[in-house]
């Protein structure tokens, strides 16, 4: 690697880390909006794959290539249990027993001393590489353009667009519900376990309301036209504070009116284009 | 041979009763009319047989296997499929995946070889796209294919409601109101069209306004007046029979009276 490559990633470090986790956060919420669905679990998710991931790390020693496959049990677990009975209720209801699911989780982080307390869990071995982070970006990208394209893509945009008609045409509305939510808790723990591993602290704030709203907002910048415009929307938004970091005062206000000028007028987000919706 | 048989079917709303202990029996093949004044409860009848509504009683059994308690994806998945009396396609998509989504329980590639693109899954996609093509060709939409289905118009999106829901084959179709807004030139070859649906096999079941229309389609009409079934037979004897006339001109004596009454 040239001398200016290393410095270049040394210097932007934190920044690249965040741009490849937030990318698989905006692929974690787009999974179920792309459905349909609205569930604002995804910091809760991310928590779980975090705190499980480095629990394993510190207390058994594992290896890391064994403990990041490992990360999506427990948050996809949560996500069956909290989504399974939310789905004959109408869909506001996953997004507020979501939101529910992060504020207990993080009363349980806190309270509870084997995990850490107010003070987190620290000395997590740093054994996730930036490439790492972004094979697996690109992997999900991959499985999500494949998906896309395919009957199943079909699905999640029928049921999002009327979820009547999609089932009377014979799709599993409440399969796909719940696949989806579980695919996006997946998502969303690989996400944690990557990022608790690349900076070696985690705490308990980390995966409350405001990551939530956060990682909602990629989706809503960027669309759910395709799987790269919520990653681009990440991606934005991720980098406009960094480029704004002299202002430092004006960031939190900036993202903010970002978010609500997008929402105004760039309702699918800003990359519609459209992905078309067949394998052949 | 029957098709569907239903018995005792009934839903009821608060204070109103949609459907009121109706049953019906549709022969295998053939047009079939169901009609009835406004808010007869005919699009709850299909709500119904499709499984958008949950019976209050009653049974509706396709084919000889009892459906009431399947959900409606299980009963598409049967071979019933439906259109809906107010246009509702997937707009956004394509005219070639609205199609493509009636297929859906037709396709059966698992996700790994979604995902890897495999050969099973290249097969069977283009074994749908040639269906769809096929289904889009039916209703004289094969050269819209690859526009988006908003940019339709009004009797091209209900032509293509119709290929979506005639692309897997279907054992029963239920077309509410298909000549609803169209013009008379569009209207007769929506009959030719459902000529030739009935000709492949499927079943037809519509609500129709238009008598003309059923008279010279269907073999059996079946009118409903307030939820309740007052007349099943051959279409010219509907014509002649007492209740049937007493419902239509009941409905429009009251139709006079709404618009007499002042405001
Ligand atoms: N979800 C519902 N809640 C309450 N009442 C309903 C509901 N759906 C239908 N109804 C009532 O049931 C009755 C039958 O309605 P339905 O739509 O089945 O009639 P229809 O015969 O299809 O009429 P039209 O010719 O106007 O389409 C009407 O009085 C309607 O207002
Ligand atoms: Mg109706």
């Amino acid at each position: 690697m040239p001398p200016w490559l290393s410095d270049l990633l040394w210097t932007y470090q934190n920044v690249l880390v965040a741009l490849g986790v937030n990318g698989l956060l905006a692929l974690s919420m787009y999974v179920v909006l792309a459905a349909g669905q609205l569930s604002l679990g995804q910091a809760a998710f991310m928590g779980l794959g975090a705190y499980a991931s480095a629990l394993l790390s510190l207390r058994l020693h594992w290896p890391f290539w064994l403990v990041l496959p490992l990360s999506p049990v427990v948050p996809v677990g949560f996500a069956l249990l909290v989504g399974g009975p939310t789905l004959r209720l109408s869909g506001i209801y996953l997004a507020i027993a979501t939101i529910g699911l992060g504020e207990v989780l993080r009363a349980v982080y806190l309270n509870v001393d084997a995990l850490g307390g107010a003070l987190g869990l620290s000395g997590i071995p740093e054994a996730a590489p930036l490439w790492l982070i972004y094979l697996v970006l690109a992997a999900s990208l991959f499985v999500l353009w494949q998906v896309g394209r395919s009957r199943i893509g079909r699905a999640m945009e029928a049921m999002r667009g009327d979820a009547r008609t999609a089932l009377a045409m014979g799709v599993n509305v409440r399969r796909y519900r719940l696949a989806t939510l579980a695919a996006s808790a997946a998502l969303a723990g690989l996400a944690g376990a990557l990022s608790a591993h690349a900076t070696d602290f985690i705490g308990p704030s980390d995966y409350g309301f405001e990551t939530a709203v956060s990682i909602l907002s990629f989706a809503l910048l960027g669309g759910v036209a395709s799987p790269f415009a919520p990653v681009l929307g990440a991606a934005v938004l991720t980098l406009l504070p960094e480029a704004l970091r002299g202002f430092a005062d004006l960031r939190l206000v900036l993202n903010g009116l970002v978010i609500v000028l997008a929402v105004l007028f760039l309702p699918r987000g800003i990359l519609p284009w459209r992905m078309r919706r067949s394998a052949a | 041979m029957t098709l569907l048989t239903v018995r005792g079917l009934t839903r009821r709303y608060a204070g109103l009763v949609a459907v009121d202990r109706v049953d019906l029996d549709l022969p295998a093949r053939g047009v079939h009319a169901l009609i009835g004044p406004n808010g007869a409860g005919k699009t709850t009848l299909f709500d119904l047989i499709s499984g958008l509504v949950i019976p209050s009683a009653g049974r509706i059994v396709l084919d000889g296997q009892d459906i009431t308690a399947l959900p409606a994806d299980a009963r598409a998945r049967g071979g019933l499929a439906r259109t809906f009396q107010a246009i509702r396609l997937f707009g956004a998509m394509t005219v070639l995946e609205n199609v493509l989504t009636g297929l859906h329980p037709h396709l059966s590639a698992p996700l790994p070889a979604i995902v890897l693109h495999l050969a099973r899954l290249r097969r069977e996609e283009r074994n749908a796209v040639a269906r769809a093509h096929e289904a889009l060709a039916l209703v004289g939409l094969e050269q819209r294919a690859g526009e988006r289905a908003a940019a339709l118009s009004y009797g091209e999106g209900r032509r293509l409601e119709i290929a979506r829901a005639m692309a897997g084959a279907p054992r029963l179709l239920l077309l509410d109101e298909p000549a609803a807004g169209l013009n008379p030139a569009e209207t007769v070859s929506l009959g030719v069209l459902i000529r030739t649906i009935v000709a492949a096999g499927t079943t037809v079941l519509l609500v129709e306004h238009d008598m003309v229309f059923v008279m010279g389609l269907a073999e059996t009409v079946t009118v409903l007046n307030f939820g309740r079934r007052i007349f099943h037979g051959p279409p010219a004897a509907a014509r002649g029979d007492k209740e049937v006339i007493a419902a239509y001109l009941g409905a429009r004596v009251a139709a006079r009276f709404a618009a007499a009454s002042p405001p």
